[in-house]
C-alpha cells in the first residue's frame, strides 16, 4: 500500500512541491501502477533473469580522447544568474 | 565549541578503536568519465563543460574505456575479485555542485571487491604489518566546485549565495572503502596513515592519478569508532572529511579518538555524523548530521548498458602489474644494503618513491637517501607540504648528487643548491650559475688566499709549523670565509698544510 505519508515523503526527496488534494489522488494513481508492475512479475517465469536495460549490449566504450567544450560563454547562457564565470545559485543552506 | 578531549594514553587504557576508510581517487584520464571535456587542474572556470557534463536534456553518458582499465588495475593491485558483470546506479540527491542532480556512481554491483591490503606500521616491538581488508573499489564521477560568498568565513553556513564551477564535475573518481579495521590498538592513526600513503605509491606505480592530496586527486575520509576495553560492543562511528594530508589523517583519528573517549567517559553518547577537520587546530567540527540523509533512491543507470569485463583482458592487466611497494621495499633494503628502521624512516617520511627514482637516474642510494629523509624532508615539513610537492624533482637531487661527486660542488654549497631549488630558483645547473657557486678549485685562488690567512694570523701558522695540526682549523676557516664557503675543506686543507712544510 502506498500511502499519504510516502508520497509525501517522495515528492519532498523529489523537491516537489504537493497539495493534500494531489497527494491523495497521486497515491492511488501510484498504488495502481504498482499493481500493474506486480502482474509482470506473476508473469516472469524463474527463466526470466530480471532486466534493467532493454537493449541487449554490454561494455559499449569511448576511447579517452579530448572532444571540444562548449564555450564558457554557451555554458552560461541558459543560466539564470551567473557571476565570475561560474553559475550563481541561491544560498544552499541557512545559518546554523 | 571546543571539546573535551582525552588523554591518548588514558583512550588506549580503556577503548578499542576500530578504523574504517574511505578514500577518493581521482583518476588522470585525458578526458572526462562520461564525456570527451577536457580534465586539466586548475583551467579557467567552466571552460571544461559540455552538455553532458552540465546535466542538460537529451544528453547522454558515454563511457570512458581508460577509466574502466584504471579502475580493474587498482582492484588488482589491492587483490580484489574483478565482477564478471556489474552496473552503473544513479545516486539521487539535490545539490547545485551536481547539475544533473543525480551522481552516476555503483551501488550493489561494484566492479571490484574483496580485497586487502598491507601496511607496515612502526611498532614499540619493530615493523609490524597490519592486514587492512578492502570492501569495494567503485566508479563514480567527481562533483563541481563551489565558492560560498558573502558571509565571514566564505563557509556555506551564513553564505548568501554561491558560485559553481563544474570543471571537475564528471572527472572520474574512484572510491575505496576498507571493510571494519579491528585491532590496531595504540597504532590505529599511524595505521590509518600508513593505509594511506601505501595506497598512494600503488596508486603513482599504477600511473592511474597524480595522487597530489593538496590538489584533491586524492581524498580521505577518516572513521573511527571506541568501543570500551574488552565489551565487544562497537561504538558509534564518526566520519570526519577535508583531510588532505597523510599528516592530517594520522591526527584527525588522534582527535577524534580522544573526544570520542571523553564523552564516553562522561556518559555523553558520540552522535553518529559527519566531522570536518581543521589543518590549523588539529581538532575536527560537526558537519551535517546524517540522521536526515541517506535516502539516495539509488536505482540502476537507464542510460548506460552493463560492464562485463573479459576474462582475457583483466589478465593481460594483471600481467602489467607493477611489483608491490612491500616487495620492493624488502629487494631494495636487501640492494642498498640498509635495515629496517633505515627503510621505515624513508616511509614515514613519505620519500621511498622519489629515492627509487633519484637512485634510478644514477645516483647514489646512500647519497640519494641522505638528501631526501634529510634536508628535504625538514623543508617540506617546515612548509606543511608533502616532500614531493615541495618544488625539487628526483632529477635535481641526482643533478646535485653527481656535482659533488665530480668534485664541482662541496656537501654545504650543495645545500645552498637545494635551497635554490626549493625557492625556485630554477633547476641545479641554474641556480649554481646564478648563485655561483663552483667550488673553487683553482689552485692558484686557493693559494693566495691561504697565503692571506697565513699572513693574517701568523701565530696559528707558526703552531702549524711545529707540528700542532690543530691550530691548523682557524687557518682552513679563514680560506673557506675568504672564498665564501666555495673551497673544498679538504683540498684547502691539502695544500695548507704543504704551504706550512707538512
Amino acid at each position: 500500500m502506498i500511502s499519504r505519508d510516502d508520497v509525501a515523503h517522495l515528492a519532498q526527496l523529489a523537491r516537489i512541491e504537493l497539495e493534500a488534494t494531489e497527494i491523495d489522488h497521486l497515491a492511488g494513481q501510484l498504488e495502481v501502477i504498482l499493481g500493474a508492475v506486480a502482474r509482470v512479475q506473476e508473469v516472469a517465469g524463474a527463466d526470466v533473469a530480471p532486466t534493467s536495460h532493454p537493449l541487449p549490449l554490454k561494455n559499449v566504450f569511448r576511447p579517452d580522447v579530448i572532444r571540444p567544450s562548449l564555450t564558457p560563454e554557451e555554458a552560461l547562457s541558459g543560466a539564470p544568474a551567473s557571476e565570475e564565470q561560474r553559475f550563481r545559485v541561491p544560498q544552499i543552506l541557512g545559518e546554523e | 565549541m571546543s571539546e573535551a578531549m582525552l588523554d591518548y594514553e588514558d583512550v588506549i587504557a580503556k577503548y578499542e578503536p576500530t578504523l574504517g576508510l574511505e578514500v577518493h581517487v581521482e583518476l588522470n584520464t585525458n578526458s572526462k568519465m562520461f564525456c570527451g571535456c577536457a580534465t586539466v587542474f586548475g583551467a579557467e572556470p567552466n571552460t571544461q563543460v559540455c552538455p553532458v557534463c552540465l546535466g542538460m536534456p537529451g544528453s547522454l553518458p558515454f563511457v570512458n574505456e581508460r577509466a574502466i582499465e584504471s579502475t580493474i588495475l587498482i582492484g588488482l593491485a589491492l587483490n580484489c575479485e574483478i565482477a564478471k558483470w556489474c552496473r552503473f546506479a544513479r545516486k539521487n540527491y539535490f545539490y547545485p555542485d551536481m547539475p544533473k542532480n543525480f551522481q552516476i556512481s555503483q551501488y550493489d554491483e561494484p566492479i571490484c571487491f574483496n580485497g586487502y591490503l598491507d601496511v607496515e606500521v612502526e611498532t614499540d616491538e619493530g615493523m609490524q604489518t597490519f592486514r587492512v581488508e578492502i570492501e569495494r573499489v567503485h566508479m563514480e564521477e567527481d562533483t563541481g566546485k563551489s565558492l560560498h560568498m558573502g558571509g565571514a568565513t566564505g563557509r556555506i553556513h551564513g553564505a548568501d549565495y554561491s558560485l559553481l564551477d563544474y570543471n571537475r564535475a564528471g572527472i572520474p573518481l574512484v572510491e575505496i572503502v576498507t571493510k571494519m579495521i579491528p585491532g590496531t590498538e595504540k597504532y590505529a592513526p599511524l595505521v590509518a596513515k600508513a593505509y594511506v600513503a601505501e595506497l598512494r605509491d600503488i596508486l603513482r606505480s599504477l600511473g592511474v592519478s597524480d595522487v597530489k592530496m593538496e590538489q584533491g586527486s586524492l581524498r580521505c575520509d577518516a572513521n573511527v569508532s571506541l568501543s570500551p576495553r574488552g565489551s565487544g560492543i562497537l561504538g558509534t562511528r564518526s566520519e570526519t572529511k577535508n583531510v588532505n594530508s597523510l599528516r592530517s589523517v594520522e591526527r584527525a583519528i588522534r582527535s577524534e579518538m580522544q573526544r570520542h573517549a571523553a564523552r564516553l567517559d562522561d556518559g555523553l553518547k558520540v552522535v553518529q555524523e559527519t566531522r570536518h577537520f581543521h589543518e590549523d587546530s588539529g581538532i575536527t567540527t560537526s558537519g551535517r548530521s546524517k540522521e536526515t540523509a541517506e535516502d539516495y533512491r539509488y536505482f540502476p543507470e537507464p542510460d548506460l548498458v552493463p560492464i562485463a569485463p573479459d576474462p582475457a583482458w583483466v589478465e593481460e592487466l594483471r600481467a602489467t602489474l607493477p611489483e608491490r611497494p612491500s616487495v620492493v621495499r624488502a629487494r631494495l633494503q636487501k640492494e642498498w644494503n640498509i635495515a629496517d628502521k633505515e627503510m621505515a624512516s624513508m616511509v614515514n617520511a613519505g620519500v621511498l618513491a622519489v629515492v627509487i627514482e633519484t637512485v634510478a637516474l644514477g645516483a647514489d642510494s646512500t647519497k640519494a637517501r641522505s638528501w631526501w629523509v634529510g634536508e628535504i624532508a625538514r623543508q617540506a615539513n617546515e612548509r606543511g607540504v608533502e616532500v614531493i610537492d615541495v618544488g625539487i624533482t628526483p632529477a635535481d637531487v641526482a643533478r646535485i648528487v653527481e656535482l659533488v661527486s665530480t668534485g664541482d660542488l662541496t656537501d654545504k654549497l650543495a645545500r645552498q643548491v637545494v635551497d635554490g631549488v626549493i625557492a625556485g630558483e630554477g633547476r641545479p645547473d641554474d641556480v649554481v650559475a646564478t648563485r655561483g657557486l663552483k667550488v673553487v678549485s683553482d689552485d692558484g685562488a686557493l693559494l693566495l688566499a691561504i697565503a692571506a690567512a697565513i699572513a693574517s694570523d701568523a701565530a696559528a701558522a707558526e703552531k702549524v709549523r711545529g707540528g700542532n695540526l690543530n691550530a691548523a682549523g682557524a687557518l682552513i676557516g679563514l680560506v673557506m670565509k675568504a672564498t665564501q664557503g666555495q673551497a673544498d675543506a679538504a683540498k684547502v686543507r691539502e695544500l695548507l698544510l704543504k704551504e706550512l712544510g707538512h
